[in-house]
């Protein structure tokens, strides 16, 4: 009751002299508790990589709500051989046992009935953990030693970790850190291609069930961090965000184990200058703030990135279609102006999106308007050529050798003039046995009036 | 100990409990069909800054003010869930998996925010529920009184009753083949939202009697365990429906009865009805008739027997065609030819024996006469397939032993018809044996 009294005198905002004392770690406490969480987003991170990559993202869930009853019973079985309720590592062996076998209930669920994935792991979570509530409200009916603490494992309890505590979890790390690295190109295989992996001798079975141990290991290392229902998040978030950076493994696999290792640190900071808001939802919500900052800014799958990129080829494409038909209206004399409003009948393009890559080519340098009208410049004219090559050698190619009919290769080379690579290029020009000059177009051009 | 039972307190506890489990177990049935169960799961969990944001903003536990609250946030997690996979191309599970941590992190803060301001809020109420203060708040109807949670779950139950029955065609179609759904001028995604609508409120109509967690077991198990039962929709409704109740009322009269055998008081019975779903579930994932763990098994050592039988006979039947009618083998030498389990040969000896179609004699067994009918049939089969699989179907001649071994076993009089139209004229298997005749 009193620590309940000194909380609410406590300010909301810290003192600039408390900010600057979890910075640089001077509290002893503080110390442990940031290093423990951060040891425990590394190993989540890492491991949390190869269960996202291997769709088995929401396991995490059903295993953690499944420790539930272990934590419950252990405490009922420890007190009833007259031990201390509260024993770490027996509780976490009770935590271990029910959690393992809630993940058998799933994979017997999933492969002897018809039910699906989802269905098994729906089942096992609520299952246990309904046992598990029941458990514990027959745990504080015990009068030996108060079961208050088990309440912890629920929510986590991160201010009041000890030295051990964040010991355990950097062992954790580094033993996770010691089999990905060992593992790391067995786990890639199955996390990819299991059935090449199974025919190529490897032991999928056992290094699925290596995995699982992994797995099962952090969430019940997790628990007294974050707590049963939030220590999914540690193994889904960080890895979820790292997808967005790469597309290679490795570098998936570093990002991830930094993200989830930041998370903890700063979470476990904000925590401790807040002292009253909980430290395990602190630190998911910081990472679902990197989450939401890769997923907008992620360099290899990140929406703004995506959206730049398709903006960037519309734009290009739209470039290249103006060339080609500025082009093709003064074929005969490149030098020539061009005439403005027989452009606008060529494509269906507004006179607004006209105008506008009008002025944008203007500003690349492909085209110059003086007073007499718009005219190529050498850049835009040599620009304008290569694109009108491509789509002629393109057209030809057509003509020739896939027999289509000359009147409707036209729409055909108009998709794919704009991503000819060079190397395609070369083997068209072979194949045509053309030489650097311009072709003739293979059929009749739109008159050259205004439409 | 039935002396411990206050009947109108625990009346209204199994009424709610009862009236919970058949609200969820109706819309359950639909999820489980979908392949959305984990969506129940994220909805619960997220539906908890749904209700502080309520709390805070009413400063009150205003039942239709939290229902309204969370009902917003859980069908906003359908959508983020949505948005998150097509937008990010995250991979549905997992972007589930990051808005329900997330949601359920941002209502921890908001409930801590909540007791500050004074309001009192238990995150445990919330997680676990309280379905024992079933009877602190209460309504009078005029001429009965009855607690509010169990008016609240009825109106939920008529609710979705109403609304499976009103659309039970739609939600058949679009659980089934959203893709004729779409084609019939059913909108599927209308329907999907309809139903996380739904359940979401659901969630939060339970959450004082079973608390948001244990909302999963009443959606999931009890449709699961009626989708192990039947193939038929209708039935599939109606049993879970039945499974969800028996729940309800065993779940609280095991929450009574059980801890007293251990000398404790009652436990929580809103998770003794989550374990009692598991129990059900157990027993159905065992005896099942047809889907059943157990009468799979028997099915499948029914059928490894009757293989092994047929090929003890038609073992026999090879060695009288060069050892002469009548030759016995001894039992030791057949289960090595055999390689199976020693227990399945037994059993298929035994069957053999029972059906008169072998003759234990002191130099081991052979065929009797219906036995050798039997294995002139099988052999027929046998050498026909692979007379068939090499001229017709250009199989190689060491490959088409082991697939006639197969198909021997499958084939009927008609298909074996069919196969001795196509025989060769000499009578002879691509081996040169004797096909034995009709």
């Amino acid at each position: 009751v009193s620590g309940g009294l000194s909380m609410t005198e406590l300010p909301f905002w810290p003192r600039p002299a408390e900010v600057w004392q979890v910075l640089t770690l001077a509290d002893y406490n503080t110390r442990v508790v940031i290093l423990g969480t951060a040891c425990l987003g590394l190993a989540a991170g890492m491991i949390g990589t190869f269960m996202l990559l291997r769709r088995r993202a929401l396991l995490g869930d059903a295993l953690s709500h499944a420790t539930l009853p272990g934590i419950a019973l252990a405490f009922m079985v420890m007190v009833s051989l007259g031990g201390a309720g509260k024993n770490l590592p027996g509780l976490l062996l009770g935590a271990t046992i029910t959690g393992l076998l809630g993940v058998g209930c799933i994979l017997v669920i999933r492969s002897f009935t018809r039910l699906k994935e989802d269905a098994a792991l729906g089942i096992v979570l609520s299952v246990f953990f309904g046992l598990g509530v029941a458990a514990l409200a027959i745990v504080q009916q015990m009068d030996t030693g108060s079961a208050a603490g088990l309440e912890s494992f629920i929510y986590g309890k991160t201010a009041s970790m000890l030295r051990s505590d964040a010991l355990v979890m950097a062992g954790c790390a580094i033993l996770v850190a010691v089999v990905c690295a060992l593992l790391f190109k067995e786990l890639m295989l199955i996390c990819f291609d299991q059935g090449f992996a199974g025919t190529q001798g490897w032991p999928v079975g056992m290094l699925d069930l290596l995995l699982m141990a992994l797995v099962t290991l952090v969430t019940v290392v997790g628990l007294q961090a974050v707590g049963l229902i939030l220590v999914l998040a540690m193994l889904i978030i960080p890895p979820a965000a790292a997808r967005f950076w790469t597309d290679r493994l490795s570098s998936m696999f570093i990002i991830s184990a930094a993200i989830g290792a930041l998370s903890g640190m700063i979470g476990a900071g904000a925590s401790a200058l807040f002292q009253r808001l909980p430290a395990g939802a602190v630190i998911v919500l910081v990472a679902a703030g990197f989450f939401t900052i890769s997923m907008l800014l992620g360099s290899a799958r990140g929406v703004l990135g995506r959206v730049w990129r398709r903006h960037a080829l519309e734009r290009s494409i739209a470039r290249q279609n103006l060339l080609r038909s500025a082009y093709e209206l003064v074929e005969d004399d490149p030098a020539g102006p061009i005439p403005a409003d027989a452009l606008l009948g060529r494509r269906s393009w507004s006179a607004g999106q006209l105008a506008g890559c009008l002025r944008r080519a203007e500003s690349r340098g492909l085209l110059r308007r003086t007073g007499q009208g718009i005219f190529f410049t050498p850049a835009g004219l040599e620009e304008a050529r290569r694109v009108v090559r491509n789509h002629r050698l393109w057209e030809i190619y057509l003509i020739r050798y896939a027999d289509v009919a000359p009147s409707q290769v036209d729409h055909g080379a108009d998709l794919i003039e704009h991503i000819l690579g060079h190397d395609l290029v070369a083997e068209l020009q072979a194949a045509l046995e053309s030489n650097d000059h311009l072709p003739a177009s293979p059929h009749a051009l739109p008159p050259k009036g205004v439409s | 100990m039935l002396h411990w039972w206050v009947w109108p307190l625990d009346g209204w506890i199994i009424a709610a409990g009862v009236l919970c489990a058949l609200s969820c177990a109706l819309l359950g049935n639909f999820m489980v069909l979908r392949r959305m169960s984990m969506m129940g799961d994220a909805i619960s969990h997220a539906v908890l800054p749904g209700i502080a944001i309520a709390f805070i903003i009413t400063s009150s536990r205003d039942p239709l003010a939290m229902l309204a609250g969370a009902t917003v946030v859980g069908v906003l997690t359908a959508v983020l869930t949505q948005g998150l996979a097509r937008l990010g191309r995250v991979e549905e599970s997992a972007a589930m998996g990051v808005v329900f941590t997330s949601l359920f992190a941002l209502g921890l803060i908001l409930i801590r925010k909540a007791t500050d301001d004074h309001v009192d809020l238990d995150p445990a109420c919330v997680l676990y529920g309280n379905i024992e203060t079933v009877w602190i708040n209460r309504i009078s109807l005029g001429f009965i009184t009855i607690p509010r949670i169990v008016l609240v779950l009825g109106a939920m139950f008529i609710v979705n009753a109403a609304f499976v029955g009103l659309f039970y065609k739609e939600l058949k179609i679009t659980s089934f083949d959203p893709e004729l759904a779409t084609t019939l001028g059913i909108n599927a995604n209308v329907m999907h939202y309809l139903l996380m609508t739904l359940v979401a409120a659901t969630t939060v109509a339970s959450f004082e009697a079973v608390g948001s967690i244990l909302v999963v077991a009443m959606l999931i198990v009890p449709p699961a365990a009626a989708h192990l039962l039947t193939d038929r929709l209708g039935t599939m409704i109606l049993l879970s429906l039945a499974i969800g109740a028996l729940a309800g009322i065993s779940g609280h009269v095991a929450a009574v009865e059980v801890p007293g055998w251990f000398g404790y008081r009652s436990t929580s019975t809103a998770g003794m009805m989550a374990a009692m779903t598991g129990l059900i579930f157990g027993g159905v994932i065992l005896f099942a008739p047809r889907h059943g763990i157990i009468s799979k098994l028997v099915h499948r050592a029914a059928l490894s027997i009757r293989i092994i039988a047929e090929d003890l006979l038609a073992m026999l039947y090879r060695v009288e065609e060069s050892a002469g009618r009548g030759a016995a083998v001894p039992a030791g030498q057949l289960r090595l030819a055999l390689d199976e389990p020693r227990a399945l040969v037994a059993l298929a000896l035994r069957w053999l024996r029972q059906r008169g179609e072998l003759a234990p004699g002191a130099l081991g067994y052979s065929l009797t006469e219906p036995g050798r009918r039997r294995a002139h049939g099988i052999l027929r089969s046998h050498r026909l397939w692979e007379s068939y699989l090499v001229r017709e179907a250009a199989v190689c001649l060491g490959q088409s032993h082991a697939l006639a071994t197969r198909l021997e076993h499958v084939t009927d009089s008609s298909m074996q018809q069919r196969l001795g139209d196509t025989a060769p004229n000499d009578g002879l298997d691509p081996h040169g044996r004797q096909i034995p005749r009709q």
